[in-house]
């Protein structure tokens, strides 16, 4: 059958069941995983990645602490609930939790605005990195939206400055960060609490500059072919692995994270502590200097001029003060 | 001050000498009112529409040639060029017909100049070359630079025009607003002013990184700036949106800009910045 047959035809049941009111998210996404295997590798994990029985944020931190108390508020304008922090104990450790928050189902997702943060969202999540580096207390972000909001309101208040700022302020944290992408990773939105000392992705995981679909629309000139976008941007936590981006790959259960979410939160807890407890070998000046490096390196490019190889000395010099 | 570091940042490279500034001007149709400009007249009004007052998108060359002092700017890291990180077919097609359309090899150029005596560090971005879109060139070129300042102890000024982050370079593209706010928390560190400068338009990537940084930002006249695209804002809604919305005007109304500096009077106000921020006049308690 023809390939926007059939995702047509998933978008009218869809359609039709917001319209008789029945919530049919998961039986949807089975729907599109399985057609989705169908069609190869990366579109398989990029359905998956945004399936709606997915584990969230808050299922990880409860699956992950003995303990967790849930702080709200940006001080300035609001609490946004597509974005979550706190503090929990993870074996005995004080750790502030900070991630995007999608729901399980068509109700939890609109009170979530389906995991798109507005610009409160992200001065929370930067008022809470600061409490936790007055308290000296590692921060540990969950990544899984789509993007930041896109409205009126968000641009009003500044979308793009609590991302910025968010940007500088954690790329010099006191404290350790360590970032993990558990779904999608999409944009400025996701990279907003993704600045940290260690990345990591989950196996169905995709990070990206722009939804696959956005990809198709503005460089295929075609929204159809998001597919095949999702092929050439090169999304997978595999392919963003190789591009020496991310520093691990945690591996989710079988059929994906959905199938046994405590498997998965298990390996993120692991690698927390072992993390925690090789960092905390480094000073503050040293954290940063490290973290300042690996951003410092990303970059694809040609020089002939043989002397401009790394101005690594240049943070160095500047942090030998921290 | 003086620097152990080279680092092909050009030190030791003669001043280059900038082309005669707006040599490659055509008449144009101005965007926003539609009447048919000549090329000298542009030129006498720095690329602002005599009939509407629109600040066009100009030229990095052009730019410097109108903010430094004549002779005094050393460009940086020239030669440095984009390579295929994603492999995407078509890519390199795409560069090197806008290397060919602009004359740089990238979206941005900086470099050292000075404004009425006082040295500053430039990075200006070029809308014309792949709708100024931050890729690894972009961000290296201006995370150079503001290490550039902070070592050398001179102020940074960053004149912004860009569509986002480049896609064609996927995930290395987002990383660049990491790594370029990265680098301007040095300048906090350092004490050290970053000064912004955004004109039309600067949206997406940028905005949601360097460009939203400044110690002081400032925006010319009719600028658009945001980080979400209207259009994508529009298909959210479902509705049109306000006139001014995401204007420069606006966006100093709602506090994201300090102030809104016609064409012709930005060189004066930078110089004002310069001398307000220099050594000789920090430190009010030792008067
Ligand atoms: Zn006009």
């Amino acid at each position: 059958m023809d390939e926007s047959v059939i995702s047509n035809t998933i978008e009218e049941i869809k359609l039709l069941a917001e319209k008789e009111n029945i919530d049919i998210s998961r039986e949807l996404d089975d729907l599109k995983t399985k057609y989705a295997s169908s069609k190869g590798d990366t579109w398989e994990k990029v359905q998956l990645a945004r399936r709606i029985d997915r584990p969230n944020t808050l299922d990880y931190i409860n699956l992950i602490c003995d303990d967790f108390i849930e702080l709200h508020g940006d001080r300035h304008y609001g609490d946004d609930p597509a974005m979550i922090g706190g503090i929990g104990t993870v074996d005995g450790m004080s750790v502030t939790f900070i991630g995007h928050q999608r729901g399980h189902n068509l109700k939890e997702n609109i009170a979530r605005n389906y995991g798109w943060a507005y610009p409160e969202g992200y001065r929370k999540a930067l008022r809470l990195a600061k409490q936790a580096e007055k308290f000296n207390r590692p921060v540990v972000t969950f990544i899984d939206t789509a993007g930041a909001y896109p409205g009126l309101e968000s641009e009003e208040r500044g979308i793009g400055e609590a991302i910025a700022v968010n940007l500088k302020a954690f790329s010099v944290l006191r404290v350790p960060i360590l970032c993990f992408v558990i779904g999608e990773g999409g944009s400025g939105g996701a990279l907003g609490i993704g600045v940290g000392d260690k990345i990591y992705m989950l196996e169905n995981s995709i990070y990206s500059v722009i939804s696959p679909e956005g990809f198709a629309s503005i460089l295929l000139r075609d929204p159809q072919r998001a597919q095949e976008a999702a092929d050439l941007m090169k999304v997978t936590a595999q392919d963003v692995k190789e591009f020496g981006i991310i520093h691990d790959i945690i591996p989710e259960a079988p059929g994906g994270a959905h199938t046994d979410p405590s498997f998965t939160a298990t390996k993120i807890k692991e690698r927390i502590i072992t993390d925690l407890k090789r960092l905390a070998s480094r000073n503050p000046g040293q954290l940063i200097r490290y973290r300042s490096k690996k951003i410092r390196e990303i970059g694809h490019f040609n020089e002939n001029n043989e002397q401009a190889q790394d101005l690594f000395k240049i943070f160095t010099k500047a942090f030998s003060r921290s | 001050m003086g620097s152990e570091f080279t680092l092909g940042l050009g030190r030791k490279k003669k001043k280059s000498a900038l082309p005669e500034p707006f040599a490659r001007l055509q008449d144009t149709v101005c965007r926003e009112c539609q009447n048919l400009i000549p090329a000298a007249q542009l030129a006498k009004s720095l690329q602002v529409c005599p009939e509407c007052g629109f600040h066009m998108p100009m030229h990095p060359y052009d730019r410097i040639s109108t903010l430094v002092d004549e002779g005094s700017f050393e460009e940086f890291s020239q030669d440095l060029t984009s390579g295929n990180p994603i492999s995407l077919t078509g890519y390199k097609e795409k560069l090197d017909q806008a290397r060919g359309k602009s004359g740089i090899n990238d979206a941005v150029v900086t470099g050292r100049g000075s404004i009425d005596g006082r040295e500053a560090i430039f990075g200006i971005m070029s809308f014309q070359f792949l709708g100024g879109s931050m890729g690894s060139v972009v961000g290296e070129k201006i995370t150079r630079a503001i290490l550039a300042g902070a070592e050398e102890g001179s102020p940074v000024i960053l004149v912004t025009a860009s569509g986002g982050a480049r896609m064609q370079e996927g995930i290395f593209s987002l990383m660049q607003m990491a790594k370029t706010s990265s680098a301007a928390a040095l300048l906090d560190e350092a004490g050290i002013p970053l000064f912004i400068v955004l004109t039309h338009p600067t949206t997406g990537g940028v905005t949601a990184s360097f460009a939203m940084l400044g110690d002081v930002a400032i925006a010319e006249p009719g600028a658009l700036i945001g980080f979400a695209g209207q259009r994508v804002i529009e298909g959210t809604l479902k509705q049109k949106l306000p006139a001014g919305f995401q204007r420069a005007e606006f966006q100093q109304d709602q506090g994201f800009v300090d102030m809104v500096v016609p064409r012709e009077n930005l060189r004066h106000t930078l110089s004002f910045l310069l001398q307000t921020h220099a050594t000789e006049n920090k430190g009010w308690m030792n008067r």
